[in-house]
């Protein structure tokens, strides 16, 4: 099985799974608790929050753990706009947003707050320039750091001054730059970041929400005092460990990872190229992450793509599952102006830390084959029914 | 040389404990029949790929919980894939779906037939679009819960036989699949009773070893078509009141529309008489409805549009076989002469009531299901078609209305 869906989760670390064994076996104390015990497990925690911060450039202080990016996007957008409610009850958005920040907009609109999206252009890329002005109401935005589906690195810093001049909270989903690409909550400016431990090599069900000092941010989970009156709940003490040792891990290898991923990336497109001339790679012109291609093959479905690779031991995403699981085409590629016959055959394919050359080569190769099958079928489908 | 008469073997695999495994696709709606055809050839140790096909946006239209292939069948289906331990996959089909199965059902309402769609999603989509994604998947066979028996003649030809369980037989259902298809496709459940499905189901821990089964159209679920086609599609045609007229042209009444009627239908026509009346015929074109006694449905013979033969060759001519005329009918004994335009004539041995242009024709020989084709008209005892509906169903389908789901 080769898996190339690094995007969707990745496998945790040899080093993390240690380390939230031993914090399994360790101890079962609270780390709220005052006794010794109970210290112990703070000072677990404590150490995961400085490995957090450090992956990110950011004062550990700053650091909230939350359940992942969900809760993350959910907690800044609506927190931040909810504590910033005098001031204006209008929030953007970019459009080609996670849906767990969509999401947040939902809520919002649920309240009554007006939420409107910034476009991008045909490379996935979002214009600075759309940022809304200062006295339109806005008092939030939110551009996330690179894109789960096309891998389109947005130009935060840009984004994050441009909002600032104008007055504007900005809320920046970094969970699938995080791990991939260097992040730096500091020359970003923006005012909050969410990372996600499962995309970086740590577990499921715990991530980071990194809040600018003194930024306004009305929590979402109210009760005693954790995580500094942020984010009540008693804390998932070993995801948490995990998700430390995960981060350490990952910034220590992302400056030989990325060189090593994008090599392979170049390697995985042009191989598409010379098997499938046809091939059409979104967000080919923007930059992007290192480790992610989304790529058409004009005539084959995805969803019978999806199959096919399946059946030959391979695992990727297609771009985007209605409620029912078939596969519709992504809004994210409609955002960039894709036309829907070719959205509906595009796939992602994500590489990580176990990818290797070979691995790359069979990828080409069996997707070629799958796309020959599945054109074949469809054009014998098509010819039979007319 | 005509293998017709053969006695079957049992076909490779349908009852196959020895049988070598097989990669398998397997076609699943979320109902009990399908996901105990798919467990049983998994629990056999064949390579499962399990799959449905969404027919519908399930976002937009609301759709009863009861009918197949809704979200939460979907999910059925899913966690019988997750239990069994093989992979499963919705694939969209409501392309397929519209333009061969929905499109159709519109048409032939509008034009004064009443079609048997059951049969066009299997000659579409199960046996169609999806059969030609086995080999996409690297699979050998197509398999679905479907009541029927696969096996091979003498010759190696492969033949649909009836099920095991005369009651729950549904070869009828797939009398207009691809002959070729007919050799890659495994009915599991050809052998079994609907009580032996659902204890196997049971033994084998499957949570919809007792779900409803759903009696009407998946697409549906509440028997209303008028109102479906209606309020659902935005049909137009067929709703315009017209005449209820007798067998000589006397208009008794008014009728609410064609597509409310039927061949053979009693209840609802709101007509006093002496004697019941039934509908005899829809005159599309006179958007008539003909009513009439119940000794005047009955026909000497019919004849179907472009007939589906599953065998190399249509039968020869004057050939004896048995007929059945829809879902819930006795098969009769005829003679069939397959024309060479691709169609067929009937002639039944007694006369039979309410054929119903339309619906399926299937011919069978003992077990064996000959293949089938849509009722175009009754014919009467001379070998013309009677009097009322003459003609009628053929030309007023033919404008297309575009297909909007609510």
């Amino acid at each position: 099985m080769i898996y190339f869906d690094h995007n969707a989760s990745t496998p945790v670390r040899p080093e993390a799974r240690e380390a939230m064994n031993e914090a399994l076996a360790g101890t079962g104390a609270n780390p709220s608790s005052a006794h010794r015990e109970g210290q112990r497990a703070r000072a677990a925690i404590e150490r995961a929050r400085e490995q957090v911060a450090s992956l990110v450039g950011a004062d550990p202080a700053a650091v909230t753990f939350v359940s992942g990016g969900t809760e993350g996007d959910h907690a800044a957008v609506i927190g931040m706009a909810l504590a910033n409610e005098k001031r204006g009850r209008s929030v953007a958005i970019s459009a080609i947003e996670h849906h767990a920040v969509h999401g947040a907009g939902e809520v919002l609109g649920r309240l009554g707050f007006r939420v409107t999206h910034l476009p991008v252009d045909a490379r996935g890329y979002l214009d600075p320039a759309t940022v809304p002005a200062a006295g339109s109401g806005h008092t939030l935005v939110a551009v996330m750091l690179a894109n789960n589906e096309t891998g389109v690195i947005q130009p935060v810093a840009e984004i994050a001054a441009r909002a600032r001049a104008a007055g504007l909270a900005i809320q920046c989903d970094a969970v699938q730059a995080a791990g991939k690409i260097p992040v730096d909550f500091e020359s970003l400016g923006v005012d909050a970041l969410v990372i996600s431990a499962h995309k970086l090599g740590g577990p499921k069900g715990i991530g980071a929400l990194i809040l600018r000092e003194g930024t306004p941010c009305e929590p979402l989970f109210r009760g005693s005092a954790h995580e500094r009156g942020r984010r009540g709940g008693t804390e998932n003490l070993p995801g948490i460990v995990g998700f430390g040792v995960a981060a350490e891990c990952a910034a220590r290898e992302l400056a030989a990872e990325a060189p090593r991923l994008l090599a392979l990336r170049g390697r995985l497109e042009a191989g598409l190229r010379a098997a499938l001339p046809d091939t059409v790679i979104h967000g080919e012109r923007a930059p992007r992450l290192p480790n992610t291609v989304n790529a058409s093959f004009p005539g084959a479905r995805s969803d019978h793509l999806l199959m096919a690779l399946d059946a030959r031991g391979v695992c990727v995403s297609a771009g985007a599952a209605c409620a029912s699981g078939a596969v519709e085409p992504s809004p994210v590629l409609e955002a960039m102006g894709v036309p829907r016959e070719i959205a509906v055959c595009a796939l992602r394919l994500s590489m990580g830390r176990g990818t290797g050359a070979e691995d790359v080569d069979r990828v080409i190769a069996a997707l070629a084959e799958s796309v020959r099958a599945v054109r074949g079928t469809t054009t014998a489908a098509g010819a039979r029914g007319a | 040389m005509t293998p017709e008469r053969a006695t079957p073997a049992p076909a490779p695999g349908a009852s196959g404990a020895a049988a070598p495994a097989r990669r398998v696709l397997a076609a699943m709606s979320g109902g009990v029949d399908s996901a105990v055809a798919a467990a049983l050839l998994a629990e056999r140790g064949h390579e499962l790929t399990g799959v449905t096909l969404k027919l519908w946006c399930y976002g937009r239209s609301p759709v009863s919980p009861r009918a197949c292939c809704t979200l939460d069948a979907i999910d059925d289906a899913r966690r019988v894939a997750r239990r069994m331990g093989f992979p499963h996959y919705v694939v969209e089909a409501e392309e397929v779906f519209r333009a061969r199965v929905l499109q159709p059902f519109l048409d032939a309402y509008a034009g004064g037939r009443t079609p048997y769609p059951c049969a066009l999603c299997n000659q579409h989509l199960k046996f169609g679009d999806l059969m030609s994604r086995v080999d996409e998947v690297g699979a050998d066979v197509l398999a679905t819960g479907h009541y029927a028996r696969v096996a091979r003649l003498e010759d190696g030809t492969p033949a649909l036989l009836r099920a095991r369980d005369a009651a729950k037989d549904q070869s009828y259902a797939l009398a207009l699949i691809p002959f070729a298809s007919l050799g890659r496709a495994v009915f599991p459940l050809g052998d079994l009773t609907k009580d032996e499905v659902r204890a196997e189901g049971l033994r084998l821990g499957l949570s919809v070893w007792d779900k409803t089964e759903s009696q009407d159209l998946c697409f549906v679920p509440d028997g209303d078509y008028a109102g479906f086609m209606t309020k659902s599609l935005g049909e137009t045609r067929g709703t315009r009141e017209g005449p209820f007229l007798d067998r000589e042209g006397r208009r008794l009444g008014t009728h609410r529309g064609i597509i409310h009627y039927t061949v053979g239908q009693r209840r609802g026509l709101g007509l006093a008489a002496a004697t019941p009346l039934y509908v005899l015929a829809i005159d599309a074109a006179r958007n008539a409805v003909v009513v009439g006694p119940r000794s005047a449905l009955e026909c000497a013979g019919l004849a179907t549009g472009p007939v589906n033969w599953l065998m190399p060759r249509p039968p020869e001519p004057g050939a004896r076989v048995d007929v059945k005329i829809r879902y819930q009918h006795r098969p009769a004994a005829a003679r069939v002469h397959a024309r060479p335009d691709g169609s067929a004539t009937v002639r039944f041995d007694a006369p039979q009531p309410a054929v119903t242009p339309g619906q399926l024709c299937a011919f069978y020989q003992g077990e064996r299901c000959l293949g089938g084709g849509a009722i175009e008209h009754a014919l009467d005892a001379d070998g013309a078609p009677p009097a009322p509906g003459r003609g009628a169903a053929d030309k007023a389908g033919a404008g297309l209305v575009t297909i909007a789901l609510s």
